[in-house]
């Protein structure tokens, strides 16, 4: 076998020290710190949902900075579902999610690590309604029953008498609407459909709320894209997305009128407003058609997922790997928390901090309560 | 072994006047022998073992909807009633193959024709090495170019004309055209028709230049054109090669993920419509796999991704047969 | 029917017509593939690729330094992982499907290495998954090196065997006449001969398996950074440069696709130069 090997020996060799080469010249002309401080260095690996991870990976950038290279964040953008599984299967260190974990998996967990699972909101997702109607700019005004009404497929024309009584101002055309959903898996759609859920029991009942679902009506479209490039090349039509990326892209999009009766137009303080209400002490609620007087309706949490033991994850090899991520954590909810805007994202209102904290405080290592140390280290109780 | 490498292999006068020992000679042999079984066997387990596991993973889905309540099943709804039914997908992959194949099949054997008949010796030399290139072009590479310039491409120029003109004079098209948004199965189908021609032209090729001289210098003879000469007596003679390369292309069709992935739109419910988002099985495990929470949900995927493995599974067996049973090539792969 | 010679002639030059067409047919998108991906790749281009990590996309969005040399490192890795496993195997196998034609064996390595080819490589992410990645309890490059294993194995065993039967009978029996046991005649001169054969088949196994993004998904997984440790390549979740073409290509970010791109003239030009070189042995030895 030997002398086969030898045949190939002159390829393989190549690879291989075209491979060291480049690597010496990554070390080499890359930041002498990294290089040298590899003793103590550690990676952190967490995955999960789309939404997030722009302002997730974007803290990554700022944290390895802040630490001298010596955190690497790596987070992959796999989606929610992906996130909440790799989270179980305990292939990564935290899992980012925006349906929080059902009770069944809050149980198998406890039962199988013998501590639970906590689900940490970590930023909010806002959607919201995009349409391309020749003429109209943003600001047409929906409300949840509207939205099930158009998508149910029951509303056949813009000038149907069920826009026209929210929007008296508008000259709305007699186009046809074409609804615009998401075809893959996503934390968006989570968050619409569960609005439309709260907002009707035949939606319920029907479609229900998950990051896919079996649509009654409409065309799909792969990714924010693919339904901003169907609305935006279809007249007449209606989809959603999250607001920064309707920003981001010059889509009209609507407002919608909240729980209070009050027509709120999407805004990232809006977002953060909707969540300022009373938190069950795990955090996990849909508060779409929020309570919040002046909140905006359809929002969600994105929520970090980690084990309250965290020896319990096999993702997690050392002590100071897990000190780490609970640094790594805290960071994120509070000084990570002035990347949002720019990257527009909507900030995480006080009362979520707050809970975030008491459920860090009951993080441990092998009984040790590192959560408090590192907590008390950062002056924050 | 290892010293084995080092030292020049024995020449002839070194070995006669040293004959090896009994130990050197039946040890070595048996020691050989047993090595390389060993690693013939370990693809065969190999396969087996996949077999094995993803019929393992899927289980769940089996026993839940039966063997063939799962092939028929028309839903695919991973959120309310977490019911899972193939039908859509193996109903997107067998349609985009047969149709990517029925495209591609005759302009891949007119390649062939023409390199192994017509071209001169240089220009052969290119086209053979630009067909062959096409079938090592990456998908994801494919993928990139179809979603930035073939999709806008083909709605501006293709798609939307063509719709624009249904909803003006055939307006019953509408609903078997679908929505022209570029990504679709139309479009996934032209990416696979393109990817898998190279399958088919090379083996058609193979077995064109297997066409003993006798017996188109007999057809020369006749006074027959090139053209009648091709089709009398050189295609019916390479038809064994013809087949099974484009049995060999459909098989890459089904499996292709990547492009089709990209392109296709992605909709998991039927009906599919023309220009509209369709997919494949290749297509929705890639999609949904890293994204499935539910042990069902997976389990589904995996379950298609065994249907997935039995259909290439015949279809390979089946080129394969053809490929010996013609004894076209002494088992290339291009 | 019988045709009149000018109606024969005209249909044969008809025929030859379309056969042109055709070719031009199927040759023409490959060059304006060739031709966007050089264009745009070119444009995206630049120093900073080749020295910078990616990181987050706000990074590209502001204009400040990003690359991918760890997607570049780690496809190395990967690969030469992937080489080391399917190269012994499937030489083993190549060698005894030619050398003990007659081995009971044969005709089930055959069908199963047949199988094992034409099965899509998404498949074989999955088999990687369940074999490597749960047990290991993480993503890997080495998860994503056996996974490309399993493409290139089954290419290897199959150009190893057409390239040793290729190899005249009669070099054996003069090994074996005088006096050399079976394994050194193999080793020592029927592998040396077709050498040209079993690199050739190894380069488009790998151009092959390089190119494969599927199977990389579920197993090497994917990383902005490059690990901090150097076992992290190994033993950690890498980046590789199908995989990470897929996810720039489909990220919502325009600055990303430009990166896209350039990653896609890298992997199409490492793939067209292990090609031409597996081209070029072969030319130069028949």
């Amino acid at each position: 076998m030997k002398q086969n090997l030898l045949l190939l020996r002159p390829i393989l060799l190549g690879i291989l020290a075209t491979g060291l080469g480049l690597f010496s010249v990554a070390c080499s002309s890359g930041d002498d710190s990294q290089a040298g401080s590899n003793e103590n260095s550690i990676d952190i690996l967490g995955a999960g949902a789309t939404f997030p991870a722009p302002l997730v990976t974007a803290m990554a950038d700022e944290y390895r900075t802040l630490t001298n290279n010596r955190i690497t964040v790596n987070y992959q953008s796999i989606g929610s579902g992906g996130g909440i599984r790799q989270f179980i299967e305990q292939t990564v260190m935290f899992g980012m999610s925006e349906a929080f974990l059902s009770d069944d998996v809050m149980s198998d967990i406890e039962s199988e690590t013998g501590g639970r699972a906590f689900n940490m909101p970590i930023t909010l997702a806002d959607v919201v309604p995009t349409y391309n109607l020749p003429g109209i700019e943003k600001g047409l005004v929906f409300d949840g029953e509207l939205l099930v009404e158009i998508f149910m497929g029951r509303v056949p024309r813009w000038d149907d008498p069920q826009i026209a009584a929210l929007n008296p101002d508008s000259e709305l055309p007699p186009l046809p609407i074409t609804v615009v959903h998401r075809s893959d898996g996503s934390g968006t759609t989570n968050v619409w459909t569960s609005f439309l859920t709260r907002a009707s029991t035949e939606w319920e009942e029907r479609v229900g709320f998950a990051t896919s679902v079996n649509w009654p009506t409409g065309i799909g479209g792969n990714g924010n894209e693919g339904v901003a490039g169907v609305v935006q090349n279809t007249p007449g039509s209606i989809g959603y997305n999250s607001l920064s990326y309707a920003i981001l892209n010059n889509m009209s999009y609507g407002s919608v009128v909240n729980s209070s009766g009050n027509v709120i137009e999407p805004s990232y303080s809006a977002t953060t407003e909707a969540a300022n209400i009373e938190l069950p002490e795990d955090t996990r609620i849909l508060f779409t058609n929020t309570p919040a007087e002046n909140g905006y309706p359809i929002a969600g949490f994105a929520w970090m997922l980690i084990y309250e033991n965290l020896d319990q994850n096999n993702a997690i090899e050392n002590r100071t790997e897990a000190v780490e991520l609970v640094r790594f954590l805290v960071w994120a909810i509070t000084e990570g928390q002035e990347l949002s805007e720019t990257l527009g994202f909507a900030r995480l209102p006080e009362a979520a901090v707050t809970r975030n904290i008491d459920m860090i405080r009951q993080l441990v290592w092998r009984g040790e309560e590192i959560g408090l140390e590192i907590l008390q280290e950062n002056n924050l109780i | 072994m290892s010293d084995s490498v080092s030292k020049p292999s024995p020449s002839t006068e070194e070995i006669l006047r040293k004959p090896p020992g009994i130990l050197y000679r039946w040890l070595g042999d048996r020691i050989f022998t047993i090595v390389t079984v060993i690693l013939g066997i370990s693809i065969i387990a190999l396969a087996v073992a996949m077999a094995w596991v993803i019929f393992q993973e899927g289980r769940l889905a089996f026993r839940e909807f039966g063997f063939f309540g799962f092939l028929q099943g028309t839903t695919w709804d991973p959120s309310v009633q977490l019911q899972f039914g193939a039908w859509p997908f193996l109903f997107g992959t067998l349609i985009t193959s047969f149709i990517s194949l029925g495209i591609a099949f005759f302009p891949a054997i007119a390649v062939a024709i023409f390199t192994a008949e017509y071209a001169p010796k240089w220009l052969e030399g290119i086209i053979d090495n630009l067909v062959n290139l096409i079938a090592a072009v990456p998908s994801v590479v494919i993928g990139i170019w179809g979603i930035f310039v073939l999709a806008p491409w083909l709605r501006d120029s293709v798609y939307m004309p063509v719709y624009l003109w249904a909803s003006e004079s055939a307006p019953g098209l509408l609903p078997l055209l679908g929505n022209p948004i570029g990504y679709g199965m139309t479009t996934a189908i032209i990416v696979l028709a393109l990817m898998i021609v190279p399958y088919t032209t090379a083996l058609a090729r193979d077995a064109i230049r297997l066409v003993p001289k006798e017996q188109r210098e007999a057809c020369w003879g006749l006074g027959a054109t090139r053209w009648e000469v091709i089709r009398m007596t050189v295609l019916p003679y390479a038809r064994g090669g013809i087949l099974a390369g484009a049995i060999l292309s459909l098989g890459r069709a089904i499996g292709e993920t990547m492009a089709v992935a990209m392109l296709i739109g992605n909709k998991n419910t039927l009906p599919f419509s023309i220009l509209g988002a369709a997919a494949t099985m290749p297509s929705v495990i890639i999609n949904e796999f890293r994204e499935a929470v539910e042990n069902i949900h997976l389990s589904s995927l995996m379950a298609i991704g065994f249907i997935l493995f039995l259909i290439s599974l015949i279809v390979n067996l089946i080129a394969a047969w053809i490929i010996r049973r013609y004894s076209i090539t002494g088992g290339r792969t291009v | 029917m019988i045709k009149t010679l000018r109606q024969r002639r005209i249909r044969d030059r008809i025929m030859e017509i379309l056969l042109v067409l055709s070719t031009i047919l199927v040759i023409l998108p490959l060059l304006i593939i060739i031709y966007y991906v050089v264009v745009n790749g070119f444009s995206a281009l630049s120093w900073e690729f080749f020295t910078e990590e990616l990181g987050s996309p706000s990074r590209a969005i502001q204009g400040r330094p990003t690359g991918l040399i760890h997607t570049i490192l780690g496809t190395i890795v990967v690969d030469s992982i992937a080489v080391l496993l399917a190269v012994p195997v499937g030489l083993g196998a190549g060698v005894m499907l030619s050398e003990y034609p007659d081995h009971k064996l044969n005709p089930l390595l055959r069908v199963m290495n047949d199988t094992l080819n034409g099965m899509p490589a998404v498949l074989k992410g999955l088999v990687a998954f369940v074999l490597i990645v749960k047990p290991m309890g993480t993503f890997s490059g080495f998860a994503g090196g056996v996974a490309l294993a399993f493409v290139m194995l089954p290419i290897i065993a199959r150009t190893t065997e057409s390239a040793l039967m290729s190899i005249p009978w009669t070099i054996r029996e003069a090994g074996l006449a005088i006096g050399l046991p079976r394994w050194r005649v193999i080793l020592s001169t029927v592998m040396p001969s077709a050498k040209v054969g079993l690199v050739t088949g190894g380069l488009i196994a790998f151009a092959r398996a390089a190119g494969e993004a599927a199977p990389l998904l579920f197993t090497s997984f994917g990383n902005n950074y490059l690990p901090n440790q150097w076992s992290g390549m190994i033993f950690g979740p890498v980046d590789t440069l199908p995989q990470r073409l897929y996810s720039l290509a489909i990220s919502p970010y325009s600055e990303w696709h430009a990166m896209g791109w350039a990653a896609a003239i890298l992997l199409l030009g490492f793939v067209i130069l292990t090609f031409a070189v597996a081209r070029f042995a072969t030319r130069s030895k028949f």
